[in-house]
């Protein structure tokens, strides 16, 4: 599908290709930067107005949202004004960046730009690239270089990523984030879909399970550091799990304390389960209930057993929906953050990769290592990129 | 031929009950963590710390019938003889049973006591109170008598500027990136301009970029625009985030509707901008909503990015962060916890519970395509 265009538009000479580029790109950036700067402006004044009470506080966050949804609003609607002041040549020429411009502008400033960003921070020790004015690359480049150069340190960043020992811890944890929850969710979630397709009660049991979905990785935190709550043996044990363990005749545990590391990282990877369990589950359920049902009967008829049934006819009918969804479960599990921040803050060997390089980028203040660290994060998600972008270069569409 | 039938109803029978059985044991496992949470953030302090949330079911415990003073003619240093039973001061202390079920227990020291008659009993423990949610929300005072008899007094948590703030923070950074990206996704599917293919690939190309990536080069920025710690930082943050993601769904949705509807318009002299906002709009809701939904949920559980953009700022907390704070500094005032947690639930559960059509729409739209 093509979209709407029908005469092609040419520059006439080059001073009219000077004033299109420009006026292009002016308009991208007219629309956020002018909301941008008015609402900086009030931004900075509500931050500063200590509100006293309730009433007060509750004032100033409607006039926040108000000010905030309503001025993005309202400098689409003048920008668009605007531009069907000039001819209509020109309001097709830049009509067009009154509407991508502000997306493209944002995502340059908060996604594109930072990648190149950390790369570059990433080459340098924990202060960070010195601040050499660009000038002086002009008169003076040797200087300019050598002032650079100072805190340049090249890959070691990226050798301490892969030697310093609570970083290969963090890898090992997140690969046993990987193996057990990311694992671990998807076959609940499979089983789940399939139990629930042959239910009654497949509404609700769906509906139960998903429901973590809603719930914060926080809330999350709170309410399994309840159910892993400990307590003296001579007291009453009020974590549901020690009571059970206790009176199977045990010694109550710090499940993600104190017991033997690695594995009190399992206590945290529960929590993972349980909340993306719901997120498969609804995928699976969809794929599954797209199995043509004269399929299935089919084989019944010929007497396949529903295991063969299950491992032969269905999974391989959702053989697609399985992988797409564990990409997303696998990204999901590689930046774990949440969890492991409330229920240990990283202390016994629970740290993971996003763990280490919140610490290392605003506690330790070493942001040449934290930009390593999002590098190779983002390193490791690379191929579902490209893949991404093949399946979109193969769309007609474009 | 009807015992075959027999069979087969038989079997279905038992297949019946394997399935709902296997079922039922998932969905508890999964529901009983927040249950227990839901039940004790109604209990009070005391009920919490001293049992489990299970009690509320009936259970046996030992139960007080009858308290007296100790006879003055008992030695505490020798062996004792109360109702009926022996034993030494340490004994009684602990509880000694007597032969028809009770126990005896001396409460107190050797000087001061009462006497206890206690008896097993079937009981439920369902005392159950609002004031935890009182404390949270109000900031209440409330009262903790530790094991030495003193009594403190511990100012509660003012939790009702948190859900502002989250409120405050979640519904521009619901609305802003949507309004954005509908214009986006308008644009690329329906306008033609230069380098609309390129753009519209580093759109693809975003939607996995992990977010860690941006955090600390963005930090540097609102530092220098004197801008950290105020709502827009962290809306533009969401809407940054969110855009690639929010572009992509709604292009998707917005290509599919029907060519014809567009070009009347436009023959009927509508322009762009007219027909986006007045016919594009109105017929995406449901994609809209979907990703309403979505990012809502998103932003109001986010724990990450408030933590890097508001972290120094605490009048301008979300909730996530109170609790998190709470759990690190008082992890132990589970009647707290408790019930900020489930404050902070309470508006996506509504949310989820009243859309949950619209919010598996939107998973399905993002990951299982075509």
């Amino acid at each position: 599908m093509q979209p709407i265009a029908d005469e092609k538009i040419r520059p006439g000479g080059f001073f009219e290709w000077l004033a299109l580029t420009f006026g292009r790109i002016l308009v991208s950036l007219v629309v956020p930067v002018v909301t941008f700067t008015v609402l900086i402006l009030g931004f900075r004044w509500l931050r500063d107005t200590v509100p006293s009470g309730l009433a007060e506080k509750t004032t100033v966050s409607l006039v926040a949202i108000v000010w905030g949804v309503g001025g993005a609003g309202i400098l689409y609607l003048i920008s668009n004004w605007l531009i069907e002041k000039l001819s209509p040549v020109w309001v097709k020429r830049l009509q067009p960046f009154i509407f991508v411009g502000p997306a493209t502008a944002i995502l340059t400033w908060y996604l594109a730009l930072p990648t190149f960003r950390s790369l570059w921070i990433s080459l340098f020790d924990r202060s960070g690239p010195t601040e050499v004015p660009l000038g002086l690359l002009f008169t003076a480049p040797k200087e300019y270089f050598a002032q650079l150069s100072t805190n340049f340190i090249g890959l070691g960043n990226y050798v301490s990523v892969f030697t310093e020992r609570t970083m290969i811890t963090a890898f090992r944890n997140n690969l046993l984030w990987i193996i057990f929850g990311a694992s671990l969710a998807i076959i609940f979630g499979l089983l789940v879909a399939v139990l629930a397709d042959r239910s009654r009660f497949e509404n609700i049991a769906k509906s139960l399970i998903f429901l973590p979905m809603a719930i914060s990785m926080v809330g999350a935190g709170v309410i399994w550091n309840f159910m892993y709550e400990v307590k003296d043996i001579a007291d009453p044990q009020i974590g549901l799990l020690n009571a059970i363990w206790v009176a199977f005749g045990n010694k109550p545990q710090a499940w993600t304390a104190l017991i033997t590391q690695p594995w009190n990282n399992i206590f945290l990877i529960i929590i993972m389960i349980w909340l993306q369990t719901g997120y498969a589950m609804v995928i699976f359920s969809a794929a599954i209930k797209g199995i043509p049902d004269e399929l299935i009967e089919a084989a019944r008829v010929d007497g396949a057993t529903e295991p063969q049934i299950f491992f032969r006819i269905m999974i391989p009918y959702i053989m697609g929906t399985i992988i797409t969804v564990s990409t997303t479960v696998v990204i999901f599990t590689l930046k774990i953050f949440d969890i492991v921040m409330v229920m240990t803050g990283g202390q016994f060997s629970t740290h993971v990769i996003a763990t280490q390089f919140y610490r290392q980028a605003f506690t330790s203040n070493n942001k040449g290592l934290a930009a390593a660290i999002a590098i190779v994060l983002l390193i490791t998600v690379i191929p579902v990129m490209i893949y991404n972008l093949r399946q979109f270069a193969e769309e007609e569409a474009f | 031929m009807s015992s075959k039938t027999q069979s087969i109803t038989r079997k279905r029978l038992v297949s019946d009950i394997i399935v709902n059985g296997v079922l039922l044991l998932i969905v508890l496992v999964w529901t009983i963590p927040t249950l227990g949470l839901l039940v004790s953030s109604f209990r009070t302090r005391f009920d919490i710390q001293t049992s489990g949330w299970w009690w509320i079911l009936p259970h046996r415990e030992w139960v007080t019938v009858e308290e007296m003073q100790p006879d003055d003619n008992l030695d505490p240093d020798g062996i004792m003889e109360i109702s009926g039973v022996s034993g030494t001061f340490e004994e009684f202390r602990e509880g000694v049973s007597t032969p028809d079920g009770t126990k005896v227990t001396w409460v107190g020291n050797k000087r001061l006591a009462t006497i206890q008659i206690q008896e097993r009993k079937w009981v439920m423990r369902t005392d159950f109170t609002m004031e935890n949610y009182g404390q949270v929300l109000a900031g209440k005072a409330y009262e903790i008598q530790s094991s030495d008899g003193s009594i403190k007094t511990v100012q509660g948590d003012n939790f009702t500027g948190s859900f502002l703030n989250s409120l405050t923070i979640a519904v521009p950074a619901t609305v802003i990136p949507i309004l954005i990206a509908a214009f986006a996704a308008y644009g690329f599917a329906w306008m033609s301009f230069p380098g609309r293919k390129p753009l519209f690939t580093m759109v693809v190309a975003l939607m996995v970029v992990p977010l860690q990536i941006a955090l600390v080069p963005i930090l540097k920025d609102y530092v220098r625009l004197d801008l950290n710690g105020t709502f827009l930082a962290v809306w533009l943050a969401h809407t940054g985030f969110g855009l690639p993601l929010a572009t992509y769904l709604l292009f998707n949705y917005i290509k599919g509707l029907p060519r014809d509807i567009l070009e009347s318009a436009f023959i009927d002299g509508a322009s762009h901008f007219t027909i986006f906002t007045r016919l594009i709009l109105p017929l995406s809701i449901p994609a809209l909503a979907s990703f309403a939904i979505f990012q809502f949920l998103w932003v109001w559980n986010d724990y990450l990015i408030a933590l890097v953009f508001i972290g120094a700022k605490p009048d301008v907390q979300v909730l996530t962060m109170r609790i998190a704070e709470m759990v690190g500094s008082r992890g132990s005032d589970w009647h707290l916890l408790t019930a900020g947690a489930f404050i902070s639930m309470l508006l996506p559960l509504i949310v989820f519970f009243s859309l949950q059509r619209f919010f598996v729409r939107g998973l399905l739209a993002g990951s299982v395509k075509g």
